[in-house]
C-alpha cells in the first residue's frame, strides 16, 4: 500500500513542472492564438541556464536565486523572440505560426549542444531538500514534496493574477476579443509581449525546477512538448485550472501506467485523451471554440483542372526524370529514388492539408507505419516484395483510420496538436516495444527482390509510383469526393447544411492521405533496407510540412517541387555541416516570414503581376481579422 | 471642428466599400449618420478607429491627423468607439468589462466613474458581478456604452445603439445619450431609425452604397422628403 502512495506522490511531483509549462502554453495561446511549439525549447533553455547558474552561485540563496534568475533570463529571450519574430506573423495562418516556432525549436536544439555540449548534465540538489522522508519503509525525496506544494501555490498565484489585477482582466478580455480591447485604448502589442513573457517564464521555471530531479539534456524539449500538448488537449486550451487538473492526471497515469504496461505505458495516457476528446472535444475545462476562425485562408484562388498544355509539360517533366538512369550514377539514382519517395509523402500531406484543410503535424506516423508494415511482412512473414508493397501500406491505412477518427473531431490547432501527439505515441511504441520493433536498433535487412534491386530499376519503380500517386490524388481533387472535401474545408457548417457528412469525408481524406504516406514509407523501407523509429518521428513530420509550405500550399505542383528542392537541399546540407538543424530551423523561420506563399506561389504571383499591373496587396497577406463579419 | 473626415475610401479584400466619405462634427454636437443596412455606416466607424486594414483618407481629430495611427492610440486621443455588435466580454463581469475600458482623466472631456455610470444606467448597478454573457441585449448595449465612457472620450462613435432593443430600453437610451451630450461629449450616431435619430441629433448625413448623399440639419432633412424616402426605409 505504501508503495502505491509513494508512486502517487511521485506522480504529483512530476505534475508540477508539467503544469507550469502547460499553463504557460495555455496563457500564450489564449491571447495570441499562437500555439508556441518553442515552449519546450524555452523549458530546456531554462534548465540549462539554471544548471550553469547553480554551478556558479553557491549557497541556498545562490540555488534558489539561480532558478528564478534563469527563468527571468529566458523570459527576456522570449520577449526578444516575440518582438522580432512573432509580431510579424500574428496575422498569418495558424499553421505558419506553429511552423515558425518549430523552426526556433530546431535552432535551439543545435545551439544548446554548441554551448553546453551533447552530454547529459547532472545538476545540484536543492539546498534544504536533499534528503528523503521515510514513509512506511518507502523513501520519498523531500524535493518531491516541495514540488507537490509548489504546484497548487503557483495555480493560486496565477488565479490571483488573472482575477485580481488590471493586467489579468485585460488578458482575459483579449483572450475573447483582442480587437475590441484595442478599440478600448489598450496597446495590444505590449499586452501580447507581456503575456508571452509570463508564459515563457513559467516554461523556463518548470525546466529550472527539474534540475535536482533529472539530468539536463538536449532532447528534453520534444519530450515535454508532447506531454504538454496532451495536457492542454485534455485540460482545454486556454484554461489554467484545466492545465493543472490534466497535468496531475497525465502524471499519475504515467506513474501508474509503468506498473501496468511497463513497456508501453504511454498507451494509457492516449486512451484517456481519446475518451476526453470523444466526450468533450474542447477539453475538460475548455470552451468550445466558435467555428468562425479556422485554417482556411490558405486557398484563395479556386482550383481548376490542368490545361492540355500544362498536362504536356507535366508529362515532359516526367519523361525527363525517367531518363535519369541513362546518364547518372548509382548515388544520384539513390538520391533520386529518395526524392521520389518524399514526393509521395509530401503530396499525401498536401492532399490532407490543402484540399482537406487539415494540417497534420504528425503525418510521419503513417509513413513510418507503412515502413514497419513492410518490415513485419518481409522479415516475420517472409512474403515476397510485390505482396509486401501491396499490403505494407495497410498498416499506415489502419493507423490513419484509428487516429484519424479522433483527430477529425477537432480542427485547427487542436487537430495539429492531436496529430502530433498521436505520432509521438506511435514513435514511443516503436522505440519502447523492443521485442517487436527492435527499439532503437530498428529492423534491418529488408532488401528488394531481384527485379527491383538495381538502383535504376528501383528508381523507375519509385518514380512510377510517385507519378501515379500524384495523378490519382490530383484527380481526386476534382471528383465529387474532392468537391465535398473542399466544401468541408471552406465551411464546415454550410457543407453540413447541404447534406455532406463532414466528419466522415474528413476521416476518409485522412485515411487516404495516411495510406498514401504508407506507400511512400513502404518504398522507403526497401530503399534504405531498414526501418527505425525515426521513420515516424516528429522531425520527419515537420520535413513534410516544410516541403509543402516551401513549394506552396495552394497547388499540387507546389508539394512536388517543394519535396524535390527541400530533399535535395537537405541531403546536401547534412553532407556539409554538423549544424544542419540550426540551418534548417533558420531556413524554416525565413520561409514563414519572407515567403509565406512558397516557391510555386511566388512564381504564380510573378506571372500574374506581369499579366496585369499588381492588385492592391495580395489577399492572403492582407487578410487580417476583419473577415469575421 | 471636433472631427473631420475627408476622402475616406475603404476596401475589404477586392471589394471597394466606401467612396470618398467626408463629414464633420462640431464641438459638443450630436451628428447622425443615417443609412440602410449595408450602406457603409459600420465600415465608416471601423475605418475611423483604424480597424479596417485597407483604407485611405484623412481623419482629423481635434486638429491632429490620426488616419495612420494604430487603433489604441486613436482611442487614447479621446475618440471612443461603441461597436454595433456590442462585443461585450462575456466571461468578464460588468465591473471587469468597465475596467477594460478605463483610461486616465482627460482635461477636455467629462470624467466618468463607475458610480456616475451606474447612475446613468441603473440596471448595470444592480448586476455588478454578473458575467456579460448572462445579460439581456438591452443591458449589454448599456454596458458597451458605459465601457467606452470609462475611457473618458471627448467624442463617441455610437454604432446603431437602438438596434434590436425594446421601445422601453430605446427610451432609456435616448435619455442616456442626451445626458452624455449635456456633459459635453460629442457624438456621431449611426442609425437606420429616423425617429430615434431625430430625438437626439443636431445634424444628419445620409450614406448610401458607400457614398455620402446628403448632409444638413434635421430641419433641412425634413424639408426634403424625396431624399428621405429614397435613401431611408421607414
Amino acid at each position: 500500500m505504501a508503495f502505491y502512495v509513494v508512486q502517487f506522490l511521485t506522480g504529483l511531483a512530476s505534475a508540477a513542472s508539467l503544469f507550469l509549462v502547460a499553463s504557460g502554453l495555455s496563457i500564450i495561446f489564449g491571447v495570441t492564438r499562437i500555439v508556441n511549439f518553442a515552449h519546450g525549447a524555452f523549458y530546456m533553455i531554462g534548465a540549462y541556464i539554471a544548471f550553469t547558474l547553480t554551478e556558479r552561485l553557491s549557497g541556498a540563496f545562490g540555488f534558489w536565486g539561480s532558478i528564478v534568475l534563469a527563468a527571468l533570463a529566458v523570459a527576456l529571450i522570449g520577449v526578444i523572440v516575440e518582438m522580432v519574430l512573432l509580431r510579424r506573423i500574428y496575422h498569418a495562418p495558424e499553421l505558419f505560426q506553429l511552423l515558425a516556432t518549430f523552426g526556433l525549436t530546431l535552432m535551439v536544439e543545435d545551439l544548446v549542444v554548441l554551448i553546453w555540449g551533447p552530454d547529459d548534465l547532472v545538476g545540484r540538489r536543492a539546498p534544504g531538500f536533499k534528503g528523503a522522508i521515510d514513509f512506511f519503509g518507502q523513501n520519498i525525496p523531500s524535493y518531491d514534496l516541495f514540488l507537490i506544494v509548489l504546484g497548487p501555490v503557483v495555480l493560486g498565484i496565477l488565479w490571483l493574477l488573472f482575477q485580481r489585477t488590471r493586467w489579468g482582466v485585460l488578458v482575459r478580455a483579449a483572450t475573447q476579443d483582442r480587437d475590441m480591447v484595442a478599440a478600448l485604448g489598450v496597446n495590444q502589442k505590449w499586452l501580447f509581449t507581456s503575456v508571452f513573457a509570463v508564459g515563457v517564464f513559467l516554461a523556463a521555471l518548470g525546466g529550472a525546477l527539474q534540475i535536482p530531479r533529472d539530468a539536463v539534456h538536449h532532447a528534453m524539449d520534444l519530450r515535454i512538448i508532447v506531454e504538454v500538448f496532451v495536457v492542454v488537449v485534455i485540460g482545454g486550451l486556454g484554461s489554467i485550472v484545466g492545465a493543472f487538473v490534466a497535468a496531475v492526471l497525465v502524471s499519475e497515469l504515467n506513474a501508474f501506467g509503468i506498473l501496468i504496461f511497463p513497456k508501453i505505458s504511454i498507451i494509457l495516457v492516449f486512451l484517456v485523451m481519446a475518451v476526453v476528446l470523444i466526450v468533450r472535444p474542447w477539453g475538460l475545462f475548455g470552451k468550445p471554440e466558435a467555428a468562425a476562425r479556422k485554417t482556411p485562408g490558405l486557398t484563395v484562388n479556386p482550383w481548376r483542372p490542368l490545361t492540355s498544355n500544362e498536362r504536356l509539360a507535366a508529362l515532359a517533366a516526367l519523361v525527363v526524370a525517367a531518363t535519369l538512369p541513362l546518364f547518372a550514377g548509382n548515388y544520384a539514382l539513390t538520391v533520386g529514388s529518395e526524392i521520389a519517395v518524399f514526393v509521395i509523402f509530401a503530396v499525401s500531406l498536401h492532399f490532407l492539408m490543402s484540399v482537406g484543410g487539415l494540417a497534420s503535424f504528425g503525418h510521419a506516423a503513417y509513413f513510418g507505419l507503412g515502413a514497419y508494415g513492410i518490415a513485419f511482412l518481409a522479415k516475420m512473414a517472409g512474403l515476397p516484395m510485390i505482396v509486401c508493397l501491396l499490403l505494407g501500406p495497410l498498416l499506415g491505412c489502419m493507423g490513419a483510420a484509428v487516429f484519424g477518427f479522433f483527430a477529425v473531431q477537432l480542427s485547427g490547432v487542436y487537430f495539429a496538436m492531436l496529430t502530433l501527439a498521436f505520432a509521438q505515441i506511435v514513435w514511443s511504441i516503436a522505440f519502447q516495444w523492443v521485442s517487436v520493433t527492435g527499439g532503437d536498433n530498428g529492423i534491418l535487412g529488408l532488401w528488394p527482390s531481384s527485379w527491383a534491386a538495381s538502383p535504376s530499376h528501383f528508381y523507375w519503380l519509385a518514380l512510377g509510383v510517385a507519378a501515379l500517386v500524384t495523378i490519382a490524388l490530383r484527380a481526386m481533387v476534382f471528383s465529387p469526393f474532392g468537391y465535398a472535401l473542399r466544401a468541408t474545408r471552406d465551411s464546415l457548417l454550410r457543407s453540413e447544411a447541404i447534406g455532406i457528412d463532414a466528419k466522415r469525408i474528413q476521416w476518409t481524406a485522412f485515411v487516404i492521405a495516411g495510406t498514401t504516406a504508407g506507400i511512400g514509407g513502404a518504398l522507403f523501407a526497401y530503399l534504405k533496407g531498414s526501418v527505425f523509429p525515426d521513420n515516424l518521428g516528429i522531425s520527419l513530420s515537420v520535413d513534410a510540412l516544410v516541403m509543402v509550405l516551401l513549394g506552396g500550399v495552394e497547388t499540387v505542383s507546389g508539394a512536388v517541387i517543394g519535396a524535390i528542392v527541400y530533399k535535395a537541399l537537405n541531403i546536401w546540407l547534412v553532407s556539409q555541416t554538423d549544424l544542419s538543424k540550426l540551418v534548417l530551423g533558420g531556413f524554416i523561420v525565413l520561409i514563414v516570414v519572407v515567403f509565406p506563399k512558397g516557391i510555386v506561389g511566388m512564381l504564380e504571383m510573378l506571372v500574374q503581376r506581369r499579366r496585369k499591373s499588381s492588385p492592391p496587396g495580395s489577399p492572403l497577406l492582407a487578410k487580417p481579422i476583419e473577415s469575421a463579419e | 471642428m471636433k472631427l473631420t473626415v475627408q476622402d475616406l475610401n475603404s476596401h475589404y479584400g477586392p471589394a471597394h466599400i466606401l467612396f470618398d466619405i467626408g463629414f464633420e462634427v462640431g464641438e459638443g454636437e450630436v451628428v447622425a449618420l443615417l443609412g440602410r443596412n449595408g450602406a457603409g455606416k459600420s465600415t465608416t466607424f471601423r475605418s475611423i478607429v483604424g480597424l479596417v486594414a485597407q483604407c485611405s483618407g484623412r481623419i482629423m481629430f481635434e486638429g491632429k491627423d490620426v488616419s495612420a495611427r494604430p487603433t489604441h492610440e486613436i482611442v487614447r486621443e479621446g475618440l471612443g468607439y461603441v461597436p454595433e455588435e456590442r462585443r461585450i466580454f462575456t466571461d468578464l463581469t460588468v465591473e471587469e468589462n468597465l475596467e477594460v475600458g478605463r483610461q486616465p482623466k482627460r482635461p477636455n472631456a467629462p470624467h466618468w466613474t463607475r458610480e456616475k455610470l451606474f447612475a446613468l444606467f441603473p440596471n448595470l448597478g444592480e448586476m455588478k458581478n454578473r458575467p456579460g454573457g448572462r445579460m439581456s441585449g438591452g443591458e449589454q448595449q448599456m454596458l458597451t456604452i458605459a465601457r467606452t465612457l470609462m475611457g473618458n472620450p471627448s467624442l463617441v462613435l455610437l454604432d446603431e445603439p437602438s438596434e434590436g432593443l425594446s421601445p422601453k430600453i430605446v427610451e432609456q437610451m435616448v435619455e442616456a445619450i442626451l445626458t452624455m451630450k449635456k456633459e459635453g461629449v460629442s457624438i456621431v450616431v449611426s442609425e437606420q431609425n429616423l425617429h430615434f435619430a431625430r430625438l437626439i441629433s443636431d445634424r444628419a448625413y445620409i450614406i448610401e452604397r458607400g457614398r455620402i448623399c446628403f448632409g444638413g440639419t434635421m430641419a433641412e432633412l425634413d424639408a426634403r422628403p424625396d431624399i428621405r424616402d429614397a435613401h431611408l426605409s421607414l
